[in-house]
């Protein structure tokens, strides 16, 4: 019997049997924790281990993305706690500076195709985008890995989706991972690996598989890869210095779980409604909603072509009076093609507040939450109750939000 | 010794129609205003503290006190809080239809039992389970049973790993004792 992707991640990286259902002791090629997690694992390291060194420094890190820099006198603690700690172990930290971790680790080729990553942060499969199995844990587990190298895992079932047919020019990848929420909400692929196929996930570009991979959280799947790459994607990747490796691929005799086909033909520009990430409706139909503010970032959609997008329905044009437009670019290196591009002073001309990179807009980070009556539209991937603050979120793609800037409700960039 | 055997007081987090309330994220469980709490002991006063209708579960709960909820229990972010908020409180374990994997993983980690009942929605909607009744359970039978009246219901039976760690209290006793760095 052949393998799915995540069968053949796991088998590259444990000497156990690997079946689903099965549970494995997984090598693990990174292991880094945030600002949030991150000061709690070192509490639990030095309780259990001591001054015991972690398994391996060069492979054990902190990324700080969350608080950046600390805006409360206990998020500057809980950072000096973990730099301390670093400091002990010759560990490296991705300090306040540098923006949102998984992204981070895939410029800096630390999470390279076929390669096992883990850390506390729930999007971190992410890495799923660049063929690499990231996994969020919580901070017993992260404590073990860094002491260990390892944890157990249980192999999970896949699950291969199949799109069909061609969205409308006007949906975005963004458009397409709010159609996957709606369809395969928290129920179809709870658990597994999901692998996407179809001419609509094939010719996505990095920051387009990010967006999809980001939000198979939101789906409670453990992690999804879009096996087949174009060229374009392959060399982005590449571009970054990270060690090139051919990402693996399903045997042709894999065994999934399920087979599930999605028609995505003519699917338009879309929007998560409160409460969750899996109440999505057209735009066309919450066209006219009032709304206060609006953020375009985080890990699904805070890379350069994401500001891009949002610049070409700015089109020159100001921001609506009394509508704040947060902007908060996913990395440094993002910042600094933003910067290269003329794209930080478009979105200053627009009106927009520009801070520096991290998870900003999403917990609460270094970006404003939402006040109680506050309506926001989000380029984020969370808008559960009292997640951003007291108010309503909506989550759409960069194209959508921008529009709902300039137009002071939710609109489509047609609509302007 | 081997422990298996749970007793306690139900909560049954349901909404204002009564339903068991599904995919409960880790912001309603813990919210992220709080996520600077680094000492267990500090977390319990937060635990569904931002989960409408429940937000005054900590003062309510008593140690012992077993939470019946509804199916992806634990959604959302890789937060250990919204675990060790329960463990503050004393709350003996989590029912639930299923698990968010990242919250399933966290708890079997930290010792707390989490338990998979898939005909729970069942036995709430019948009135078999109710706030305030007596459960016990057999987690390594897989047998759970209501106190005051007589009724049975069968409980996924803990796996191997949730078990061997639950019995040693935690990853960290549990991976000395057979894994050497």
């Amino acid at each position: 019997m052949g393998l799915t992707v995540i069968e053949k991640i796991i088998q590259a990286h444990s000497r156990d049997e690997v079946r689903p259902g099965g549970i494995v002791w997984l090598d693990l090629d990174i292991r880094s924790a945030r600002d949030f997690g991150g000061p709690n694992v070192v509490k639990n390291y030095e309780k259990e281990y001591g001054a015991e060194p972690p398994a391996d420094a060069s492979k054990t890190l902190f990324t700080f993305d969350l608080c950046v820099p600390a805006c409360s006198l206990k998020y500057a603690d809980n950072q000096q706690v973990c730099r301390n700690f670093a400091r002990k172990h010759s560990l490296r930290v991705f300090d306040v500076d540098r923006g949102i971790g998984s992204h981070a680790l895939i410029e800096e080729g630390l999470a390279p195709a076929n390669s096992t990553v883990v850390g506390t942060d729930s999007h971190l499969n992410i890495l799923g985008a660049v063929g690499s199995f990231g996994q969020g844990m919580g901070d017993v587990d992260i404590t073990f890995a860094f002491r260990t190298g390892r944890t157990w895992f249980e192999v999970p079932g896949s699950v291969q989706v199949v799109l069909k047919g061609t969205p409308s020019p006007a949906a975005s990848a963004k458009d397409l991972t709010l159609f996957l929420c709606r369809e395969l909400s928290t129920k179809r692929i709870a658990l597994k690996s999901a692998e996407f196929f179809g001419e609509a996930v094939r010719e996505l570009t990095l920051a387009g598989r990010i967006t999809l991979c980001s939000m198979i959280t939101e789906m409670a799947g453990i992690i999804g890869f879009i096996p087949e790459c174009s060229a374009a994607a392959r060399s982005e990747v590449e571009g970054f210095g990270g060690r090139p490796a051919q990402a693996f691929g399903p045997d042709p005799d894999a065994a999934y779980d399920e087979v599930v086909t999605l028609d995505v033909t003519g699917l338009p520009p879309l929007a998560a409604a409160p409460p969750s990430p899996n109440t999505v409706q057209e735009v066309a139909r919450l066209k006219g909603t009032r709304i206060d503010s609006a953020f375009i970032g985080s890990c699904t959609n805070g890379r350069t072509e994401d500001f891009e997008a949002a610049c070409r329905v700015l089109n020159g044009r100001r921001v609506k009076d009394g509508v704040m437009l947060k902007v908060v670019p996913a990395t440094r290196r993002v910042y600094e093609d933003m910067l290269r591009a003329g794209l930080v002073e478009e979105l200053f001309r627009s009106g927009a507040i520009i801070v520096n990179p991290g998870c900003g807009g999403c917990a609460e980070g270094h970006v404003g939450l939402t006040g109680k009556g506050e309506v926001q539209i989000s380029t984020g991937n969370r808008n559960f109750p009292g997640k951003q603050g007291q108010g309503l979120t909506y989550l759409a793609g960069p194209a959508v939000v921008a529009a709902s800037a300039v137009a002071g409700c939710i609109a489509a960039p047609e609509d302007l | 010794m081997t422990i298996s055997r749970f007793q306690g007081r139900v909560w049954v987090l349901q909404d204002q129609e009564g339903r068991l309330i599904e995919d409960i994220d880790t912001d309603q469980i813990y919210h992220n205003a709080f996520l600077h709490i680094t000492d267990i002991g500090q977390m319990g006063p937060y635990a569904l503290g931002n989960l409408e209708g429940w937000k005054d579960f900590a003062s309510k709960a008593r140690p012992g006190d077993i939470v019946v909820a509804g199916r992806n229990f634990g959604a959302g972010s890789s937060r250990q809080q919204a675990v060790d908020c329960f463990l503050a409180l004393g709350v003996r374990l989590v029912l639930a239809p299923s698990f968010a994997a990242i919250y399933y993983r966290n708890a079997v980690n930290s010792g707390f039992p989490v338990l998979t009942c898939s005909g729970l929605g069942a036995l709430v909607k019948n009135g078999t389970i109710r706030t305030g009744d007596v459960l016990s359970i057999d987690a390594a039978a897989g047998e759970g049973r209501t106190i005051d009246r007589p009724a049975e219901f069968r409980v996924e039976p803990m796996g191997r790993v949730q078990q061997d760690i639950f019995q040693a209290g935690n990853l960290f006793a549990y991976g000395k004792a057979i894994i050497k760095p």
